[in-house]
């Protein structure tokens, strides 16, 4: 059982929370995540730590609404508990802090990138956070990630902020030298951290000028201590567990074809069990699957 | 006294055709009256030969002398004595190459049903009112258990009795090891784990669920952090083996312990009540011929496949589950492929599988596991068309907790080096039981395991105890 601090609404769809869990956030270290459960009978699904907090004993989540679980977690509040939270799993990426790192977040990917931008800063790299988002008020945490990184770069589809267009067009004008974050040179390094789309778009785009990448990978999980092997993915030739080996992967040997594909196995059960969520709370219009 | 039956008295349970459509028991055990008449079989040897082939060596004739004498308290205690999780061994256990292969009434008859007394003894016993005082630890040292499958609660209950305040740790939400994320509903409910688990919560062990040691606490932190005087390391063998052939990632093949863990931990079988999914298709085969495998392909029927398989490359004889899970797999119609070896999962455009490409194999000589090694009939390939793949190939311990405590030594199967009689492991105040150092073995032998590890624990600081007052006696009398 973990207490909800103080919640805070980032997006219609997304929310914060403060989570008293002192013996995790000792533990945290930066892309590390927690696999939360909310209710009896519930499912385990595994959340970013975006934060944590050791001197007060607090994490923070940032939390997406578009499935049952992410639904019935959104709607909790202030003092309430969450069932379930384990962690920290998986491990910290292993990015050397030499040169300059570039973070690319989509969505609320974002979320994900605060305390790794912000560890790489400490450690003396210079960064940039390019974040990316649909309109200016589904962008996210842009005062914090502000203050970790050395540069923050906005980026929507409409242009109602920042640079018009997709945050893998402006990483390429980053890495083709123009004048995206002044002073700071080309990416040495880039870690991307989004939907599985602009992941393998980062992926290409970086392939290409032969910059190393991260990809943080989100496959389905159960327990994420190794012992299902559900969230296997191929890397390079290799099987890997994402929940014990990521969930950061080189993203240019990540085979993401298979990784979209075993995401998607549930996607017709889910939208059932959505339905009759939906309906039993008299909000079937209000459902958005699948929304980003 | 009644004339003695040359077979063991059955044990009732529900219909094939109705059972495998459910999760709900399959056994519904003995009356009182079958039990006294199966206690009456018993020939009271003189030599109790069965309690050799018992690891925990339960006092077998003096528990089955108590049930015909009618006196079921005396009985319980006794069992309960030697084995702390008598309901559920005697529901799991492979009696039939432990202690009743070794039955003298098998000589002539078939042997005494020590398994059916067990359960029946377990059973009578937690029909029994509660007793919901919390006894409360009376010793100073404390100890952190961790994991708690049958060697870990057999550990921290043995503890308790000596009067150690014991933490339990487990990674997942709820505990029970694979007596709760493996071992099915209809074999072995969640009701009597959940009452056994209890008991032990009554003597004084706490359990703290969502801890995984290694990495929410260090395994040294325990130790020199949070005051804990001993650990034990019962973490089970809960990592999977994939096989390495092609199409071994498409969507619908499935590790036996995801599958079971959807189903069993995560109530799958409830969903959408529950929220879990999983997807089973018509035909779903199951790699492999162990408990787990049985346990797999029954739980494919219950969800609804039509057909369910079992494709395994030795032979009947080398298949390693127990005589009635077999039983009762034939019973509700699996399919048995032996001298089957896959060799390739095949799968559509979508990349759902659609076969499982195999070779027929023949046997050979004897292997290092001393069974006959399996060999591939050449150009004997064929395709088995089916929708789900489940791979139920064996086990090796979670490398997680061993690779981030320095100085546990592993052994190059991957499992925790410890001493068999005490648990004793390379560094000073760590024991280790059960399956991750023994491999994927039973629950009898992690249960013993536990036990083992807590007398020696109980030894060791009792010595050490001996000491430090020796010492500071002397120092009081400066
Ligand atoms: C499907 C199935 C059916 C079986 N059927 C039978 C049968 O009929 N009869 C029989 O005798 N045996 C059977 N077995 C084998 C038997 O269940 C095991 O041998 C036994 O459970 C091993 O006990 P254990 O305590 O060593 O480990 P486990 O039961 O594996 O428990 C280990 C526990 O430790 C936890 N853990 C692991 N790492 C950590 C960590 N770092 N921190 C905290 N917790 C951790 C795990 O989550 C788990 O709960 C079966 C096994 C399976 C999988
Ligand atoms: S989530 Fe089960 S092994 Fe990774």
């Amino acid at each position: 059982m973990a207490r909800i601090i103080s919640k805070r609404v980032l997006t219609p769809v997304t929310k914060l929370f403060v989570i008293e869990a002192p013996l995790i956030a000792a533990a945290a270290r930066p892309g590390q995540f927690v696999i939360v459960r909310v209710r009896e009978g519930g499912e385990r699904i595994p959340l970013t730590i975006a934060d944590y907090r050791p001197d007060r004993g607090e994490i923070i989540i940032v939390v997406q609404e578009v499935g049952v679980t992410t639904r019935l977690l959104g709607a909790l509040d202030e003092g309430d508990d969450i069932l379930d939270v384990a962690g920290p799993l998986g491990s910290a990426p292993d990015i050397s802090p030499a040169g300059h790192v570039v973070g690319v977040g989509g969505g609320f990917g974002a979320a994900a990138l605060l305390c790794l931008m912000r560890d790489l800063s400490q450690r003396g790299a210079r960064t940039t956070a390019i974040i990316g988002a649909r309109q200016k008020d589904l962008l996210i945490l842009t005062d914090e990630l502000k203050a970790a990184s050395g540069h923050l770069d906005l980026c929507t589809d409409d242009g109602s902020t920042g640079f018009k267009g997709f945050v893998t067009e402006r990483l390429q004008q980053l890495i083709d030298g123009d004048a995206v974050a002044p002073g700071l040179g080309p990416p040495d390094r880039v870690v991307a951290i989004g939907p599985m789309a602009m992941m393998r778009a980062v992926a290409d785009t970086t392939r290409r000028a032969g910059i190393e990448t991260l990809a943080s990978m989100d496959p389905l999980m159960i327990d994420g201590t190794g012992m299902c092997g559900g969230c296997r993915i191929t890397i390079g030739n290799e099987i890997k567990f994402a929940c014990v080996d990521g969930p950061f992967f080189d993203a240019h040997q990540v085979d993401f074809d298979e990784a979209e594909r075993r995401n998607k196995m549930y996607v017709d059960m889910e939208s059932q069990a959505a339905v009759r969520q939906a309906h039993a709370c008299g909000a079937a219009s209000q459902v958005r699957e699948g929304a980003i | 006294m009644p004339l003695k039956r040359m077979d063991k008295t059955p044990m009732s349970e529900r219909a094939a055709g109705r059972r495998a459509h459910d999760f709900l028991e399959v056994n519904e055990g003995y009356d009182m009256a079958r039990a006294m008449f199966e206690a009456e079989r018993c020939l009271r040897c003189q030599d109790p030969v069965c309690v050799d082939g018992c690891p925990v060596r339960i006092p077998i004739p003096e528990f089955i002398h108590a049930i015909a004498a009618g006196d079921m308290r005396e009985a319980a205690t006794i069992l309960r004595g030697a084995n702390p999780l008598p309901a559920i061994c005697g529901r799991v256990c492979p009696q039939e190459t432990q202690c009743e292969e070794l039955c003298h009434m098998n000589n002539r008859f078939s042997s005494a049903a020590i398994g059916h007394l067990e359960r029946f003894v377990a059973d009578w016993e937690r029909g029994q009112p509660a007793n919901d005082a919390t006894r409360q630890p009376w010793r100073d040292e404390k100890i952190a258990v961790i994991g708690s499958g049958p060697a870990g609660l057999v550990c921290a209950g043995q503890l308790a009795d000596m009067g150690y305040p014991v933490t339990v740790y487990e990674a997942l939400h709820a505990p029970g090891g694979v007596l709760r994320y493996g071992i099915p509903e209809f074999r072995l409910p969640n009701a009597v784990l959940d009452w056994e688990i209890d008991v032990l919560r009554q003597r004084g062990v706490e359990i703290a669920n969502n801890i995984i040691v290694g990495k929410t606490i260090a395994l040294d932190a325990l130790l020199d952090d949070m005051g804990f005087a001993a650990v034990f390391v019962g973490t089970g063998a809960g990592l999977p083996k994939f096989l390495g052939i092609p199409g071994e990632n498409l969507n619908g093949v499935f590790s036996a312990n995801e599958f079971l863990t959807r189903i069993n931990l995560m109530r799958a079988y409830d969903f959408p009540v529950s929220d879990t999914p999983m997807k089973v298709g018509k035909r779903v085969a199951v790699i492999g011929a162990g408990n787990t495998a049985m346990d797999t392909v029954r739980s494919a029927l219950r969800l609804g496949a039509e057909k369910g398989l079992i494709v395994y490359r030795r032979s009947e004889t080398e298949m390693t589950a127990r005589i009635e899970e077999h039983h009762h797999a034939i019973e509700e119609g699996v399919e048995f492929h032996w001298l089957t070896n896959p060799i390739e999962v095949l799968g559509n455009v979508d990349g759902w599988v659609t076969g499982l490409k195999c070779q027929v194999m023949e046997l050979g000589e004897a292997d290092d596991s001393g069974r006959a090694r399996p060999l591939p009939v050449a150009g004997s390939e064929f395709v088995i068309p089916v929708d789900n793949v489940v791979l139920s190939i064996g086990t090796t311990p979670n490398p997680l907790l061993l690779q981030s405590t320095a100085g546990l030594e592993t052994d190059r199967w991957g499992c925790l080096v410890a001493d068999e009689e005490s648990g004793r492991t390379t560094r000073a105040r760590i024991y280790a039981g059960g399956d991750v150092v023994t491999g994927a073995a039973t629950v009898i032998l992690a249960a013993g395991a536990g036990k083992n590890a807590a007398e020696a624990i109980d030894r060791d600081l009792s010595a050490a105890r001996g000491d430090d007052q020796g010492r500071e006696l002397q120092s009081g009398r400066h």
